[in-house]
């Protein structure tokens, strides 16, 4: 596909620009089936409390609702952006922005499927890591320059909460990357192929909850959402944004929220890995091998789960405090990491299975 | 090298968890509280003025819209109040009514109070789990006064009139079909007393269902224990009242202590905390539901046994029949006497206290005479209660905040009356 369009550009093009225009359609093959997850996925949240809720969810726009996120999403194009009139206007309004850009960027080292990945880079964890770090700037920002004392609350308790969390999360990494030998997401994938048992969830449980959790953390969803906890302090740091201002926040919260379902989904459970792997009589079947074969509809189901628990805990739990979270993140998460961390080494330096 | 100050922050009165228009002024050094100040008078309506100007009978409207998620029992505070200025006893049946109703209100206040109050630390489920029971016992509020809400259903002397025999049913429309409304309509096949078995055969059920999402989870334990702790003396001192006196362990109830109605005849328990924090008013407020559950149970039993009169028969203060009005000139004359110019109570002064849903609910009112009062003044429980927020809000954080003011269970149609 990509070599026929190199081929078809080759023609009439300088070198360099065949190149950027690749990169510029592969970007936008993966950014538009992103933004459209993350339209569908505030539906399906809606649905999916909505249903746990014993109420209905959103169903007057299009077929059982199913048009309600474009509705949304026009709503909010035709609101006017209210900027506060003691705020910093260039931050106010560079600071959606900056919550976005991480988020999407982020996406450039995920592999789809094997090899489908827009830069296959050696260091993707630590890229990774570097980006999702980076978004809490524009949240920061948001609350600093929205001039509100609810703003400004929501950005200490968010800046706080990221870097607490954040160390655990960096910690479940190491133990991925000692397990896989590699910091690339694709040579991690290939290192759990073998069959269910040899993905990393099972040797690293202990880290894959920690991981998970964090990510919730990080992503300030329920039970960990303080920063916009709404009995609190409102609607937190963007609680004076209107409009598209306000839906660019919420874009890059879901975008998020997908970024951590994916990438637990290939730390921990295989990423595009059948879980079917090794039963041939499955995989190897003509018609059915497709679904029961490795591919990207493997990451999109895992990745759903792990969505499916977002809303889940959304809809269940009540939320912590901003002193129980970071007490949480310190005194149990990172521990428990830590722990783990030390005995799989161990079994590595003594040879132990599954790191021969 | 700059001065540190604490900062103050405006909370309310427009803010999601001001359970209505709760102005509180937070002085915070960085999370913690360093004071609480609470500004009220934001939804004063003048009630005890109106009620000034008005015969008695035209005030129990205004009582309904106090505490306007515990209705019938703020009628029943006024109505208690006139009945012992007069000297009148209602019938029987009335008493049970009253007392039925009583505790099928004092479960939609907890029902609310449970909703918001889990809404505030968080869990959101909660709300809407609560008024899907709600909508069951709003619907016995219609089916026996024809409002959802205020009901205006208490009089002196009884009560408006009898339980009904039939259900309002559910019909097929546009966004319900036919087989839908069959099912809404399943259990309304019989009297209000049926539907109101079946209720209180599917409560304690769903009292469970909110204990398995809420009493054993660790955040809510975490959000709720230790947090605003007001000991027993401290209680009494503070005025508190109900279950949040109950909860800091001092058993006091007024149904027990000095019953009115018909709770003298009733079979209950007064739950009690231990600890005086949050999580054990949680624990009073849950068990009385069960509690009011058992009671209307036996309410039922006793009504579906006894039927009677629900109003005396005492021209002076009950409104002839409808029946009497068509034929009889006189009734008709006595009728016009007592919409418009209503009774005169004998002068002097009552004072008769309920336990209302939120602590004890009193109307105190001094006659000279006339047909309408010459002084009413409302004993609200949720006063009392506020002006401890800043005492046991102090040292906290600031969702604590949210949770205390969530545990007093405030609502301020009462306290700015």
């Amino acid at each position: 596909m990509m070599e026929i369009l190199a081929n078809f550009f080759g023609a009439f093009l300088p070198v360099w620009m065949v190149t950027l225009l690749l990169i510029l359609i592969k970007v936008v093959a993966i950014v538009l089936p992103l933004i459209l997850l993350v339209a569908y996925a505030t539906y399906a949240e809606r649905k999916i409390i909505g249903f746990m809720q014993v109420r209905v969810g959103p169903n007057r726009v299009g077929f059982k609702g199913l048009l309600q996120p474009f509705a949304d999403m026009f709503k909010l194009i035709f609101k006017e952006i209210v900027v506060p009139a003691k705020s910093n206007r260039f931050l106010f309004l560079i600071a959606p922005l900056l919550a976005m850009g991480p988020a999407f960027a982020a996406w450039a080292v995920i592999p789809f499927s094997d090899g489908m990945v827009l830069a296959d880079v050696n260091a993707g964890l630590l890229f990774l890591l570097a980006l999702t770090s980076l978004g809490i700037y524009g949240v920061i920002i948001a609350g600093w320059a929205s001039n509100s004392k609810y703003a400004q609350l929501s950005a200490m308790r968010l800046g706080a909460q990221m870097v607490s969390y954040e160390i655990a999360m960096g910690f479940a990494l190491v133990g991925v990357l000692m397990a896989s030998g590699s910091l690339n997401l694709g040579d991690i994938v290939r290192a759990q192929s073998g069959s269910v048992f040899s993905w990393f969830v099972w040797p690293l449980f202990g880290l894959f909850v920690v991981y998970f959790i964090s990510g919730v953390a990080e992503t300030n969803r329920a039970p960990f959402d303080v920063a916009e906890g709404e009995s609190e302090i409102v609607a937190g740091f963007h609680v004076e944004y209107s409009g598209m201002a306000f839906s660019i926040f919420f874009l890059a919260e879901y975008a998020n929220m997908w970024l951590i379902a994916a990438l637990t989904s290939l730390l921990f459970l295989g990423g595009w890995l059948s879980p079917f792997q090794g039963l041939t009589f499955l995989t190897d079947t003509p018609v059915i091998g497709l679904f029961f074969g490795d591919g990207i509809h493997w990451l999109l189901l895992k990745a759903s789960f792990f969505m499916l628990l977002f809303f889940w805990f959304r809809a269940t739990f009540p939320r912590y405090r901003y002193d129980q979270i970071m007490r949480l993140g310190w005194k149990i998460l990172i521990p428990v990491t830590l722990v783990w961390i030390f005995a799989e080494g161990l079994a590595i330096a003594l040879g132990w299975k599954p790191w021969l | 090298m700059p001065e540190i100050r604490n900062f103050t922050l405006n909370f309310g009165p427009a803010h999601p968890a001001a359970h209505g228009v709760l102005r509180l002024v937070l002085e915070m050094d960085g999370e913690t509280i360093v004071r609480a100040d609470p500004h009220i008078g934001l939804l004063h309506r003048g009630t005890e003025k109106l009620a000034e100007s008005k015969p008695y009978n035209q005030s129990i409207g205004y009582m309904d819209r106090l505490d306007y998620v515990s209705m019938m029992c703020n009628e029943h505070g006024y109505v208690l109040a006139i009945e012992k200025l007069l000297g009148i006893t209602p019938p029987e049946r009335a008493l049970y009514i009253r007392t039925m109703f009583d505790e099928i209100t004092r479960i939609l206040n907890h029902l609310l109070w449970i909703g918001a109050h889990a809404l505030d630390v968080g869990a959101m489920t909660m709300f809407l789990y609560a008024f899907r029971e709600r909508e069951d016992l709003m619907d016995a509020y219609e089916a026996v006064s024809g409002a959802r809400l205020h009901a205006t259903y208490y009089r002196p002397g009884g009560v408006y009139r009898d339980l009904p025999d039939v259900m309002p049913q559910f019909l097929p429309n546009r966004f319900r079909t036919e087989a839908e409304a069959k099912r809404l309509n399943a259990n309304r096949g019989g009297s209000l007393l049926d539907f109101l078995e079946d209720f209180t055969n599917r409560f304690p059920g769903y009292v469970d269902e909110y204990e398995t999402l809420l009493t054993d989870n660790r955040i809510w334990k975490q959000r709720l224990v230790g947090i605003g702790v007001v000991s027993p003396e401290r209680a009494l001192q503070l005025g508190f009242s109900g279950a949040m006196l109950r909860g800091s362990g001092v058993e006091w109830d007024l149904r027990k202590k000095q019953p009115y109605a018909a709770y003298d005849k009733m079979d209950f328990d007064i739950p009690v905390g231990v600890q005086g924090d949050s999580y054990d008013r949680y624990l009073v407020r849950v068990e009385e539901m069960r509690q009011s559950n058992r009671i209307i149970q036996q309410c039922i039993q006793w009504l579906r046994v006894n039927p009677g009169a629900v109003m005396l028969e005492d021209s002076k203060v009950a409104p002839p029949k409808r029946g009497e009005m068509k034929q009889d000139m006189e009734a008709l004359i006595q009728h016009f006497k007592l919409m418009t110019e209503g009774y005169c109570l004998p002068e002097g002064e009552a004072y008769a206290a309920v336990e209302h849903p939120k602590g004890e609910f009193g109307c105190y009112i001094v006659s000279d005479g006339a047909n309408k009062p010459y002084r009413l003044k409302v004993r609200a429980p949720g006063f009392a209660h506020l002006s401890a927020l800043d005492e046991m809000t102090k040292g906290h954080m600031l969702a604590d905040v949210v949770a205390i003011i969530g545990t007093q269970d405030i609502v301020f149609g009462e306290v700015d009356r």
